[in-house]
């Protein structure tokens, strides 16, 4: 990893002239006016590559994803963020600052969210609010101060002397939330968040999190749902296989990649039929512009749903079932990639 | 806020945090800290008093003639030393580190492994001198160390002296922790550190082993501890106890390196 001296500009530029296609990569980025900065980053476990190459940059103020299926390389760029997580190659900088030289500086202005909890199980609720905040050298009257507050936030108040263990799923990464805040970080990772959680609890979970957006804290976030996606991040990038495949805003995505309807069509299969779906996609040919044959469904892009279902109608095609929905990131993912978000 | 008021740099600051956690846990369990007060206590009036009375008197180096009690008496407190160091080190660290994984959100604060390793190592020291403490306290209310433990003020030096022998077991103990892969491993441990506990001229001089044999058993970091101690304690130092302190210094420090060294291995791949 070269000192923070390098010009990284210049780096960017020279691979722009190579012609290299850089998602993630904002022209006029540098390292000081991004929180995290990263060129080219890359994490290998012996002979695994777990992220190659990588290039974004995370500006002050937005929610920043990563959305890929597991295994993609999400966590590893996570932990390097971190700081507990040596970086193999590339240059990576948050808050200005190299991860190798100053892991505990960055720390102290990181709040991070990992994917397991991580709770002191020996320790009440609020007791791991006043540890953490120990460790973040607060006083211990600042650091009580903070975590009444923030339990007040993530509605744990009436949890406060309780045991962790017996805690549900929710409470305990509302938790974990609320300990990552102890710091008043400026920039909070999440290692998804809402993993795990039922629908209730991952809608308490995002509305907190759109809160602290509101309140001009950064959020940078893994994760593998698509509505997470939607629901939290200015801009996102798409990780597969430990690349970033594409990078904008969701709608930008969205418009980019799928059309802004999709039509789901249902077949019947009657017991012992063979695979006809070449056969279906022929019938379909002309209807749009674009198809993709699932195991139980058939998606087509179009720009009007309706439409296209009555022109299906006309050709004689009886399906089972007809569903028009915009497109989605699963869409988008599934375009990039030839395979679903969630396997 | 009064920017201007000084505090010590955080290199000392931040492992004293893992002993305000640990202390934190243990204040709705003190009790279970105590556990460990009573062992050498049984030991020396068990072998102490029963024991000592068939013995009678022992000869220490330099010639002087003791009574039993008075001889085994440090020998327990360095023992007593060495396994409040041990245990606080070896299951209660494991567990912290494989399976509580308090660690692993340690590592995403300004702490630094070294913070954490150092702190945990001055908490098995603070825990095991409240066992030295309560030893000493007994013994001197015996009246046992009339051949100097009070009376003397090298007597005193017996505190420091524990908390040096806890020191090299604590370091070089949390080193074997980092080592181990389940729970049945410490076995090993137990191992290595009965036959200490039992041969290192704790219950009787190593006069007793042919010669060779002196030298190998010299060599163990307990025997050093119980020469330093005893030294002490009957007001008999000779210029082995500088190297007793030295040796235990050493091992406790070459294994907290250790230790700095593993965690990241362990916790920052």
């Amino acid at each position: 990893m070269g000192p923070p001296s390098e010009p990284p500009a210049a780096l960017v530029r020279c691979t722009r002239a190579h012609g290299q296609y850089h998602p993630g990569v904002p022209a006029n980025a540098t390292p000081l006016d991004s929180l995290i900065y990263a060129r080219g980053l890359t994490k290998r476990f012996g002979s695994f590559t777990a992220v190659d190459g990588v290039d974004f940059d995370v500006a002050p103020g937005e929610a920043f994803g990563f959305l890929g299926p597991n295994g993609a390389g999400k966590t590893s760029t996570m932990r390097m963020i971190g700081t507990v997580s040596p970086v193999s190659a590339g240059t990576l900088t948050v808050f200005g600052l190299e991860p190798a030289h100053d892991g505990a500086r960055i720390r102290s202005r990181l709040g991070v969210v990992p994917q397991a909890d991580t709770l002191d199980r020996d320790l009440s609720v609020l007791e791991n609010l006043l540890i953490y905040g120990r460790y973040f050298d607060l006083s211990w009257g600042e650091a009580r101060r903070r975590a009444v507050e923030l339990l007040e936030f993530v509605q744990l108040t009436e949890r406060s002397n309780d045991q962790v263990e017996p805690l549900s799923g929710g409470m305990k990464r509302r938790l974990v939330i609320a300990r990552a805040l102890i710091n008043e970080p400026s920039l909070l990772l999440l290692d998804e968040p809402t993993t795990g959680l039922d629908p209730q609890a991952r809608h308490l979970v995002w509305d907190r999190l759109y809160r602290l957006k509101q309140r001009g804290v950064t959020l940078c976030l893994t994760t593998h749902y698509m509505d997470e996606a939607e629901q939290l991040c200015d801009r996102l990038v798409v990780m597969d296989k430990a690349r970033i495949v594409a990078e904008g805003s969701p709608r930008q995505l969205i418009e980019r990649y799928v059309t802004r309807e999709v039509l789901e069509l249902r077949f019947r299969r009657d017991e012992g039929e063979t695979d006809d779906s070449a056969h279906l996609v022929g019938q379909l040919e002309g209807l749009a512009e674009r198809f993709e044959q699932l195991p139980d469904r058939t998606l087509v892009y179009t720009s009007d749903g309706e439409a296209t279902a009555a022109a299906a109608f006309e050709r004689g095609l009886r399906p089972t079932g007809v569903l028009v929905r915009r497109g989605s990131l699963e869409d988008v993912f599934l375009r990039l990639t030839g395979r679903s978000l969630v396997e | 806020m009064a920017a201007l008021r000084i505090s010590p740099p955080l290199v000392l600051i931040r492992p004293t945090r893992m002993v305000e956690r640990n202390l934190l846990v243990y204040r709705r369990s003190f009790m279970v800290i105590f556990s460990g007060f009573f062992e050498p206590l049984f030991y020396l009036f068990s072998m102490g008093f029963g024991v000592g009375a068939l013995v009678g008197s022992v000869q220490l180096g330099d010639g002087t003639s003791v009574s039993y009690a008075v001889f085994v008496a440090p020998a327990l407190l360095a023992s007593s030393a060495m396994n409040g160091a041990i245990y606080e080190t070896s299951n209660n660290f494991f567990g912290k580190l494989k399976y509580a994984k308090i660690y692993d959100a340690v590592i995403a604060t300004p702490m630094s492994l070294a913070d954490v390793a150092r702190g945990e190592i001055l908490w098995a020291l603070l825990r095991g001198s409240l066992y030295v403490l309560g030893f000493l306290a007994v013994i001197g209310v015996l009246g046992i160390g009339g051949l100097g433990l009070i009376s003397s003020p090298m007597g005193l030096l017996a505190f420091p002296a524990a908390m040096v022998v806890g020191y090299g077991f604590a370091g070089a103990g949390m080193a074997a922790t980092t080592f181990v892969r389940k729970w049945q491993d410490f076995d090993f441990l137990q191992l290595a550190i009965m036959p200490m506990f039992l041969f290192s001229g704790t219950f009787y001089p190593i006069s007793a082993y042919p010669a060779a044999l002196q030298v190998v058993v010299e060599c163990t970091p307990l025997y050093r501890g119980v020469h330093l101690i005893r030294a002490l304690t009957t007001g008999t130092p000779d210029v082995w106890i500088a190297i007793d302190v030295l040796y235990l210094l050493a091992m406790g420090t070459i294994g907290l390196a250790i230790v700095s060294k593993r965690l990241s291995k362990l916790l920052l791949a």
